[in-house]
């Protein structure tokens, strides 16, 4: 029945893999998003993995889900799907209400019997009505038996079989998409490298699968996603978490500094600490403390010993590190502290995602403690945002906070891998650079600011760094007045003078724009959505979306200059736009808020319904 | 550059900074802190590869007056610093200058943790049983029903005993040594540096303010003999001022005898092994107490060979890098899940 396919051309396509959480779910997903990757797409994925570690099977906590955002104009991991793999009644239940209206359904009628319908606590036998599910394309499709069917002369025992259909959903998908299958089976050739019986297995089912859907007259009509050029080079699929342990590894390599993690695990930031300790034939040294103060702690033993010190948490760990935080400013060490922000306060909502710590970096700690805050972007941002950090930090000699956030962190997207050769030069503040006469631990280069670093071990500059305050011009214990002022001002100066190496902030979109939004860190790519369909619907909007937070880029107040009407959205109540009213307070610079705390990334909808809101006023 | 063969020649001296020594006169401290120049003369270690490091309180201040390297750092966390100074760079000589507040209250769980790592640092543990620097609180050394600012009518609550935690946490080397007893002082400190893992020295330490007298027991010279125990591995466990009084073991306890009396003969006094690994007996001694009835342990209590906690994380990245020979991310990137466009 192939001919009466109809073949839909879009521009965007939101695709949800979901099932049990053995059913495979997150590989079939990622490989389908390789390989629209490959195929010219933009992509970028979310994992919806349970909370619970081991929930019941079959049940609505079991879900274990994949989310793919594809096309030409991809911003984020997308919001309303138009085609679900439903597993299971589990997975048709959770994820019901967050289908476009006409979107397909594929399912596995095989396990949708009266049990599997009592497990997802169905009251009846009729799953569809009971929704109330109106308007959506329904494939039925016995993936259960037709894998098994599929498999019929493979000897392997039936459990292996069974979990092969997973790959039956992948070849239908494939279909679906129009999608050659010659790069497939090379992944999974690869994959399976070391099984080989399961390797066919495997590739057959997925081929049956995609027969399967060209043969049967489903009725749905068969997608074309629009592709962009992008640029050449050998590219992965990258997650925020891992894009962020590689900043790091970068930069050590760049700066010729080994690299030192201290860190103690914690949602959602336990695979940075994870992605490292791997990388052992890198020299990465990094290592699981015993508490989040000793993870921060061995970090700034590690910088006095001369290597590129970092330590990785969320919220609550960096309310833990305050203090030690607060003492690498006043020992003026270089230190990267990575904050993969999640809900709050107190343990709060440890799997979701939220920017409810700025202010905690800009100003959780006692005294006039002044550091340097950036911020990450996207997934693949994480990388250059940890790779900056690590620059600021060994240039100015100066811990430095880099928030990522539940939602970058999680999601992928595809990534060029980098050529380090392209990357500005990091060259470490190190007492090599000194030329003076009569140096000791708090000599500071007049230029930046900045203390010379030298490492602990190194002859002929023996010093004693501390806690308590120095003298500017002895590096002595200093109670002095004055002298306690002119450190203040130097520290505070220091973290000003970052803004001279950082690159100026850009503009998306017309400066003579009715509107200017204000972003930063992880909703970049919701941000960037909405103010391009506003773009496109004729509403004129900027967008400025920050990556360097403090300092600002030097170009930032020129820029809020240019327009009358101003919108700050972040998900918190209103910290950056606070920290910019007290930078920025010169006339005719209104700074309205747009705040949503709910866990979740920002709905376009409701940005686009605020935002139309206000490029309306008059 | 100097040849392996000769080694310079320091003297304690070398290893005192230009800052004016701080402390109260007549603080335990200031033996200390002669007695650690004095160390590590003899041990010909060179002031840059020195790490000094310290957590908040009186002996915190110790760094500035070493002519090393040194990091007055927070309270509490000196261990953890210096976990990370020697991991980043297992050929310095570490050291933590700690009190019984700072490493026992506020950092009892980086103490425990980077002893049960066996992280190759050495840890002086000034124990005064007091706040002095907040002037006169008590500590968890403080001894139920001591009297101070903070418990004015004494503690409800029972102390620690250092060794017990060091034991507690599989601990590799503990001694103690009295502050004024610099001879052993030096001894104890010097024998802390050439164990390799972490090497606890408890001193006992006079706090001249707030707390004077307090280990008046077993540091008064006229009685020091006669109330404790310089316990040397290999050795009898003899003391007194005729060395005529011995350890032995009697049921499950150990007991103080005198040579010659009630019939028992040197063959009886037992024989110092620090190097066991079982550390039944090492607690033991490490719980006599003049309180009741016996020598107080002073020495090299334990000191067994483990594996050190930063030796085995460079050796576990040499065994991969032997295994594997990328070095850059790229290429090792490259070796991943990849596709080119």
């Amino acid at each position: 029945m192939t001919d009466q396919t109809i073949v839909k051309d879009v521009e965007n396509v939101v695709v949800l893999f979901s099932g049990d959480s053995g059913d495979g779910m997150q590989l079939s997903g990622t490989i389908f998003s390789n390989l629209s990757a490959v195929s010219g797409n933009q992509i970028s994925t979310f994992p919806d993995f349970p909370a619970e570690i081991r929930a019941p099977q079959g049940s609505l906590s079991g879900v274990s889900g994949f989310k793919l955002h594809l096309g030409s104009r991809i911003y984020n991991s997308g919001e309303q799907a138009d085609v679900l793999v439903a597993m299971n009644p589990a997975a048709l239940k959770v994820n019901v209400d967050k289908l476009k209206s006409g979107s397909i359904i594929i399912y596995d009628i095989d396990s949708f019997s009266e049990k599997d319908l009592e497990k997802a606590k169905f009251k009846t036998q009729e799953p569809f009505a009971e929704l109330g599910v109106k308007g959506l394309q329904l494939v039925p499709v016995a993936i259960t038996t037709l894998t098994k069917d599929s498999l019929a002369d493979f000897e392997i025992d039936a459990k292996s079989k069974a979990k092969c259909k997973n790959m039956f959903a992948l070849g239908l998908i494939c279909w679906l998409f129009n999608r050659p299958l010659d790069f497939v089976n090379h992944m999974l050739e690869q994959k399976f490298k070391k099984k080989p019986q399961i390797a066919q297995a495997n590739l057959k089912v997925l081929s049956d699968g995609y027969n399967y859907g060209q043969n049967t007259d489903t009725s749905v009509s068969t997608y074309r996603v629009e592709t962009v050029s992008c640029e050449k080079g050998y590219y992965t699929d990258v997650s925020g978490n891992r894009a962020t342990a590689y900043g790091l590894v970068a930069a050590s390599e760049k700066s010729g500094r080994p690299l030192f993690l201290g860190s103690y695990p914690i949602t959602p930031a336990t695979d940075i600490l994870q992605e490292l300790v791997k990388l052992k034939e890198l020299g990465v040294k990094a290592v699981q403390m015993e508490d989040e103060i000793a993870g921060i702690s061995t970090a700034i033993g590690a910088a006095f010993a001369g290597n590129l010190a970092a330590t990785s948490t969320s919220g609550p760990g960096l309310a833990l590190k305050s203090e030690a935080i607060g003492l690498a400013v006043m020992a003026e060490l270089p230190l990267v502290v990575i904050d993969v922000q999640r809900g709050g306060p107190s343990t709060g909502l440890p799997t979701k995602t939220e920017q409810t710590d700025l202010n905690q970096a800009l100003y959780g700690r006692n005294g006039e403690s002044p550091v340097a805050v950036v911020a990450a972007t996207t997934p693949t941002n994480c990388f250059d945002s940890a790779y900056w950090a690590s620059k600021i930090a060994m240039e100015y000699v100066t811990p430095v906070i880099l928030l990522t956030d539940g939602y970058i962190a999680n999601g992928s997207s595809a990534w060029k891998i980098p050529d380090l050769a392209e990357y500005p030069d990091i060259v470490p503040h190190d007492v090599s650079l000194f030329d003076g006469e009569n140096w000791n631990g708090y000599t500071r280069d007049e230029g930046n600011l900045a203390r010379y670093w030298a490492s602990a071990g190194t002859p002929g500059f023996t010093h004693r760094l501390g806690g308590l305050e120095k003298d500017y011009v002895t590096g002595a214990i200093s109670n002095g007045a004055a002298n306690h002022q002119k450190m203040i001002d130097a520290r505070q100066g220091k973290i000003d003078k970052i803004a001279d190496s950082i690159p100026l902030q850009e503009l998306f979109g017309d400066e003579e724009a009715e509107l200017l939004i204000i972003g930063w860190g992880g909703t970049y790519g919701h941000l960037q959505e909405a103010v391009d369909k506003m773009n496109r619907q004729g509403k004129e909007t900027a967008l400025m979306h920050f990556q360097f937070i403090n300092p600002v880029p030097r170009n930032t107040g020129e820029i809020l200059k240019k327009f009358k009407k101003i919108i700050v959205a972040e998900q918190n109540n209103g910290q950056f736009a606070a920290f910019l009213r007290r930078k920025f307070d010169f006339d005719g610079v209104d700074f309205s808020q747009y705040n949503k705390i709910e866990g979740q990334p920002f709905s376009v909808i409701d940005l686009m319904n605020s935002f139309t809101k206000k490029w309306e006023e008059k | 550059m100097v040849s392996a063969d000769i080694k310079p020649i320091f003297t304690p001296k070398d290893y005192k900074s230009d800052q004016a020594v701080r402390w109260c006169p007549g603080c335990g401290d200031h033996a200390l802190l002669n007695s650690l120049h004095k160390a590590m003369s003899e041990l010909g270690l060179e002031s840059h590869n020195v790490a000094v490091i310290s957590g908040i309180g009186c002996s915190s201040r110790l760094p500035y007056y070493m002519n090393t390297y040194g990091f007055h750092t927070i309270h509490g966390r000196g261990a953890a610093v210096a976990t990370g100074v020697k991991v980043a760079n297992p050929n310095l000589s570490v050291w933590l200058a700690t009190g019984d507040g700072d490493c026992l209250a506020i950092g009892g769980n980086h103490f425990i943790h980077a002893v049960r790592r066996n992280v190759d640092i050495n840890i002086m543990l000034l124990n005064n049983k007091i706040y002095g620097l907040t002037k006169g609180q008590y500590s968890p050394t403080s001894s139920r029903g001591f009297v101070s600012k903070s418990s004015p009518y004494g503690t409800v609550e029972d102390p620690f005993i250092p060794a017990e935690l060091a034991f507690g946490a599989r601990g590799t080397f503990f001694a103690r040594c009295i502050d004024v007893d610099l001879p052993n002082s030096v001894k104890m400190l010097v024998a802390a540096e050439k164990h390799r893992g972490t090497s606890v020295v408890e001193i006992f330490q006079n706090c001249v303010i707030f707390n004077d007298q307090i280990h008046k027991t077993i540091s008064e010279r006229l009685t020091r003999e006669e109330t404790t125990i310089q316990l040397v591995h290999g050795e009898k466990m003899l003391f007194g001022k005729n060395k005529d009084k011995g350890i032995i073991v009697d049921g499950w306890n150990l007991k103080a005898i005198v040579v010659g009396e009630d019939g028992y003969t040197i063959e009886d006094v037992l024989t110092h092994d620090a190097k066991t690994l079982d550390n039944t007996l090492h607690q033991k001694l490490a719980l006599m107490n003049p309180e009741n009835g016996l020598p107080m342990a002073l020495g090299v209590i334990r000191a067994v060979e483990a594996p050190t906690y930063d030796r085995s994380i460079e050796d576990q990245v040499k065994a991969i890098q032997e295994k594997r020979p990328i070095r850059k991310l790229r290429d090792l990137l490259l070796t991943g899940e990849v596709w080119e466009m």
